[in-house]
C-alpha cells in the first residue's frame, strides 16, 4: 500500500513538474511559426526580431521539457513493471512511435532554429521551425494516444500462455492477482487501438490546452513590456499575435471541453459521477457550481442548477445523469462477484469509485479557470477593437493588463487539473475497467526506495523550477536585441503599476 | 521467429547509436574539468551543444523500442536496476541543464558549480551505463517470473564496476576525438595530445575487462567452443581504434573520428553475436532467462512497430545526416552559443 501510494505521487510528482514545460513549447512553437511567417511574408524586421526573441525563451522550455521527459519514459519501466509486462504489446508501441516520429524531429531541427539563424537561409529557416512545432504536436499525438488506450481501451484481446501457447481470453474477462505475469494485453487492430474512442477529442482539447499555454506566456510578457513602457513596438506587435492566438484557442477550447465532456458521459460514467458528485440516479440531474462532496454522507453542498447536468449530458432536462450508487452497472460487478448478494455488491461498489471529492474540486478548478481566461480574451479583444488596448496610461487598460500578466498562470492551472480530473476520475483502475493501479506496481522495488528517488527528484526539481523562474525573468528583462535603451527595472509591483512618465497613477 | 531477430538487432542499433552519439557528449563531459580556461569550456559545450539533444533521443528512442518489442526485458531490467536508474536520470538531467544554465551568468562560482554539474552528470552517466551493460553481459539473478531477484548491491559486483570504468574511458576517449574535429589551434593541440594516452588507457581497462570476462562469467567458455569466429570481430574492434593515432598522424581527424564511431559499432556488435538469442541472461538458473522469444511482444506488434521503423528511420537518418552536414567544421562561438 505504502509503495503504491509513493510509486504514484512519484509518478504525479514528475509528471505535473514535467507538464509544465511540454505545453509551453507546443504553444509557443505555434506562435513562432505565426511570427516567422509573418516575417517571411512581410519582411518586417520587427517581427524577425520577435521571432528570435521567442526563440531564446522557448529554447529554455524546450531544454527543461527534455531533461524532464526522459524520467517519464524510465518509470513506466521502473515503478510500473507489472503494467509495462501487462500493456507492453499496445503501450509500447505509441511510446516508440512518439521516439521515432516526434523527437528526432524535434530534436534535430531545433539544432537548426536555435543555432541556425546564421547558417540557413530564411526559408530553410522557417521550415526548421515549422517541423520543430509539427515534432511537438506528433509528441502530443501519440502520447495522448497511449494515455487515452488507459481510459478507453480499444482494438485488443487479452491472452494467456497455457503450456507455452497463447490463449485468448474472452472479453470481460476480470484480471485477478494470480493473472499478473501470465496475463496480457495484445494488439487486435493498430487503428482501432490508435482511435480508440477518446483518442481524438482528448487529443484535441490537449493541444488547445497546450496552445493556451504558449499563447498567454507571450500575451502576459508583452502586457508586462507595455506595463512598463519598454520595447513598445515589440510588445504591441507580440502582443496581437498571443491574443489573437489566445482568443482563438481559448474559444475553441470551451467547444473541445463541451465534446470531451460528452465524450467522459458515454465512456466512463463513473468519472462523469465523480466530476459533477452524483450519488443518486434523478430526474432533472442539477450541476453544482461549486462546492464540497461528502462521500461517507453522499451530499454535494453549494449552489446547483436543477436540471443542467442532465441538459449537457442528454440534451434534454429530465433524462437523469446516472450516479455512483448505480456505478459501475450491478452487471459489472457481478461479473467479479458471481455469488454476492446485492446488499454485498452495494457494500463493495464504493471500492470502484475514485476519490470523489478531489475529482470534484479538480474538475471544478478547471472549468472555473477555464471560463475565467474565455472572459478576459474576450474582454481584452473588446479593447483591442476599440482601439482602447494601446491607451497604456488608461486606468482600465492598465488594470486590464495586469490581468493579462497574470493570466499566464491560468492555462498552466486548468492544464494541470485537467489532467487531475482525468487520471483520479479514471482510480482504482490504471488501465479501465482492465487494470488496477494497485495491481501494476514493480514487484521487486521497495517502499523505501520510491521513497528515496522522490526525495531526489523533488530537491532536483525544485533547482530546476528555481533556474527556470530565475532565468526566465532574466530573459524578459533582457528583452528582445537591437532595441531602444535598456533601464533599471523596477524592483516592486506598486513600481510597476506607476506610469514611466508620472501622468497617471493608480497605486 | 524471423522479427524478432530483427527487432533484436534495431535494438541493438538503436542503443548502439546512443553509445556512439551520445558517447561523444558524454566524454566531452567527461574531459570538460581537464580544460581550464573559460573559453575553452565553451569551445567544449558548443561543440556538442547543437547535437546533444538529438542524441540523448536515440536512448529515449531505444527505451521505447525495448519497451515496444520486448516488454518484458524492458519491464525486468528497469524494475531491477531501480536505484542505479534513478541515479542516472538524475545524472542527465544534470548535463543536460548545465550545458543550458552555464554561460549565462558571468559570475565565476556560477560557471564553476555548473562545469562540475557538467562533468560529473556526465562521467557518472557513463559509468552507470557501463555498470548496467556489465551486469547485463554477465547475467543477473532472475526468479521463475522473471523478476530480478538480487540486491542493488549486487549490480555494484566488481565485474560491472570495471565495466563502467571501461565505459567511460571509451566516450572520454571518442569525446576527445571528436573534440579534436571540432576545434583548431592552441585548445586542439592539447586535447589531441591527450588522445594516445586516452587510447592507452581505454586498451587496457578493455584487456582487463576481456580477462575478467573469462574468470568472471561462467558460460563463456561453452561461447568461445560455439562461436570462436565472434575473436574476428573483435580483433577487428580493436585493430580500429589503433588506426585513430594513423589517422591523426596524417592530419585525417575525421577519419579519427569516424574511426573510433566504428570501434564502437564493432564492440557492439561483439557483444551483440555473443549475447544472442538472451535479452536479460539469468544467472544463476538460466532456465529463467529472457530471450529474444519469451521476453517479446506478439508478431503482430512486432510487425507493425517495423513498418513504423521503415517509415522513419530513413527520414530521420536522412535530415540527422543534414543536420550534422550543416553544423559541420570547426566550432565557433557566437551570441547564440551556450
Amino acid at each position: 500500500m505504502t509503495t503504491e501510494i509513493l510509486a504514484r505521487a512519484q509518478f504525479a510528482f514528475t509528471i505535473m513538474f514535467h507538464y509544465i514545460y511540454p505545453p509551453l513549447s507546443i504553444g509557443l512553437g505555434v506562435s513562432l511559426v505565426i511570427m516567422e511567417g509573418i516575417w517571411l511574408k512581410t519582411g518586417n524586421p520587427l517581427f524577425h526580431n520577435m521571432a528570435r526573441f521567442w526563440t531564446r525563451i522557448f529554447a529554455l522550455t524546450f531544454a527543461i521539457g527534455v531533461a524532464t521527459g526522459i524520467v517519464m519514459e524510465f518509470e513506466f519501466g521502473t515503478n510500473w513493471a507489472t503494467y509495462s509486462r501487462f500493456v507492453g504489446d499496445i503501450f509500447g508501441s505509441a511510446l516508440a512511435a512518439e521516439g521515432i516520429f516526434a523527437f528526432f524531429l524535434e530534436s534535430g531541427f531545433l539544432a537548426l532554429l536555435l543555432f541556425g539563424w546564421n547558417k540557413v537561409g530564411p526559408r530553410l529557416h522557417f521550415f526548421a521551425t515549422c517541423m520543430v512545432c509539427l515534432g511537438a504536436h506528433f509528441s502530443a499525438v501519440w502520447i495522448v494516444v497511449a494515455n487515452s488506450w488507459m481510459q478507453t481501451p480499444a482494438g485488443y484481446h487479452l491472452e494467456t500462455m497455457v503450456d507455452g501457447k497463447p490463449q485468448i481470453l474472452p472479453p470481460g474477462h476480470a484480471v485477478t492477482e494470480a493473472d499478473l505475469g501470465s496475463v496480457r494485453a495484445v494488439i487486435d487492430n493498430f487503428w482501432a487501438m490508435v482511435l480508440n474512442p477518446s483518442s481524438v477529442e482528448r487529443l484535441t482539447h490537449v493541444i488547445l490546452g497546450c496552445w493556451m499555454a504558449g499563447a498567454f506566456l507571450v500575451v502576459s510578457i508583452s502586457a508586462y513590456y507595455l506595463l512598463r513602457g519598454r520595447h513598445l513596438d515589440f510588445a504591441r506587435a507580440s502582443l496581437k499575435v498571443g491574443l489573437a492566438f489566445a482568443t482563438v484557442a481559448t474559444i475553441l477550447q470551451v467547444v473541445s471541453g463541451s465534446i470531451s465532456a460528452d465524450g467522459v458521459t458515454r465512456n466512463q460514467p463513473v468519472k462523469l459521477a465523480a466530476m459533477e458528485g452524483v450519488f443518486e440516479t434523478r430526474d432533472y440531474t442539477p450541476m453544482t457550481l461549486f462546492g464540497w462532496v461528502d462521500t461517507d454522507a453522499q451530499s454535494t453542498s453549494g449552489p446547483k442548477i436543477p436540471g443542467l447536468l442532465s441538459f449537457l449530458a442528454h440534451k434534454d432536462f429530465k433524462t437523469p445523469v446516472t450516479g455512483l450508487n448505480d456505478l459501475p452497472s450491478d452487471q459489472f460487478l457481478r461479473n467479479r462477484y458471481p455469488n454476492a448478494s446485492p446488499a454485498e455488491l452495494a457494500e463493495v461498489r464504493p471500492s470502484y469509485w475514485p476519490k470523489v471529492n478531489a475529482v470534484f474540486q479538480a474538475y471544478h478548478l478547471m472549468i472555473i479557470i477555464g471560463t475565467s481566461l474565455l472572459g478576459i480574451v474576450v474582454i481584452a479583444a473588446f479593447f483591442w477593437w476599440r482601439g482602447w488596448l494601446w491607451r497604456t496610461h488608461w486606468l482600465p487598460t492598465r488594470v486590464l493588463l495586469i490581468v493579462l500578466v497574470f493570466a499566464v498562470l491560468g492555462p498552466q492551472i486548468a492544464n494541470q487539473a485537467g489532467w487531475f480530473t482525468a487520471e483520479l476520475g479514471r482510480q482504482p483502475w490504471i488501465v479501465y475497467e482492465l487494470l488496477k493501479t494497485s495491481q501494476a506496481l514493480s514487484k521487486v522495488v521497495t517502499a523505501n526506495e520510491v521513497l528515496a528517488s522522490l526525495v531526489l527528484f523533488a530537491l532536483v526539481y525544485l533547482l530546476l523550477f528555481a533556474l527556470f523562474v530565475y532565468t526566465l525573468t532574466r530573459k524578459i528583462h533582457h528583452g528582445p536585441d537591437s532595441e531602444e535603451e535598456s533601464e533599471e527595472l523596477p524592483d516592486s509591483w506598486k513600481a510597476i503599476l506607476r506610469a514611466d512618465d508620472g501622468r497617471s497613477r493608480i497605486l | 521467429m524471423d522479427l524478432n531477430l530483427i527487432w533484436f538487432v534495431l535494438v541493438g542499433i538503436l542503443f548502439t547509436g546512443y553509445a556512439i552519439l551520445d558517447g561523444f557528449d558524454l566524454g566531452v563531459g567527461a574531459l570538460h574539468l581537464f580544460v581550464k580556461k573559460d573559453e575553452d569550456r565553451r569551445m567544449l559545450l558548443n561543440s556538442i551543444g547543437p547535437v546533444w539533444d538529438g542524441n540523448e533521443v536515440w536512448l529515449v528512442t531505444g527505451g521505447g523500442a525495448l519497451f515496444a518489442a520486448f516488454p518484458e526485458a524492458y519491464a525486468t531490467v528497469f524494475s531491477g536496476f531501480y536505484l542505479p536508474f534513478m541515479v542516472l536520470l538524475v545524472s542527465l538531467i544534470f548535463r543536460a541543464v548545465a550545458i543550458e544554465f552555464r554561460s549565462k551568468e558571468e559570475w565565476k562560482w556560477w560557471r564553476q558549480m555548473w562545469d562540475v554539474a557538467f562533468a560529473v552528470g556526465s562521467v557518472l552517466s557513463a559509468f552507470l551505463i557501463g555498470v548496467a551493460m556489465g551486469n547485463i553481459v554477465r547475467g543477473i539473478p532472475l526468479d521463475a517470473d522473471h523478476e530480478f531477484a538480487g540486491s542493488v548491491l549486487d549490480l555494484l559486483n566488481p565485474y560491472s564496476v570495471v565495466m563502467g570504468v571501461t565505459t567511460v574511458l571509451l566516450f572520454a576517449m571518442h569525446g576527445a576525438i571528436y573534440i579534436v574535429m571540432k576545434t583548431e589551434g592552441e585548445l586542439q593541440a592539447k586535447i589531441r595530445s591527450w588522445v594516445p594516452t586516452l587510447i592507452g588507457l581505454f586498451l587496457a581497462a578493455y584487456f582487463v575487462f576481456n580477462i575478467y570476462t573469462f574468470i568472471d562469467v561462467t558460460r563463456i567458455i561453452d561461447l568461445v567452443r560455439e562461436r570462436w569466429w565472434i575473436f574476428i570481430v573483435a580483433t577487428a574492434g580493436i585493430l580500429i581504434i589503433l588506426n585513430i593515432p594513423r589517422e591523426f598522424a596524417r592530419g585525417r581527424e575525421f577519419n579519427a573520428f569516424l574511426s573510433s564511431c566504428a570501434g564502437m559499432a564493432f564492440m557492439m556488435m561483439t557483444f551483440g553475436l555473443s549475447y544472442f538469442p538472451y535479452m536479460v541472461y539469468s544467472d544463476p538458473h538460466p532456465e529463467n532467462s529472457l530471450t529474444i522469444i519469451n521476453a517479446a511482444s506478439t508478431s503482430k506488434t512486432l510487425g507493425i512497430m517495423l513498418i513504423i521503423a521503415c517509415l522513419g528511420i530513413p527520414v530521420v537518418l536522412a535530415y540527422t545526416l543534414s543536420i550534422y552536414y550543416i553544423f559541420r567544421g570547426k566550432t565557433k562561438l557566437s551570441s547564440h552559443s551556450y
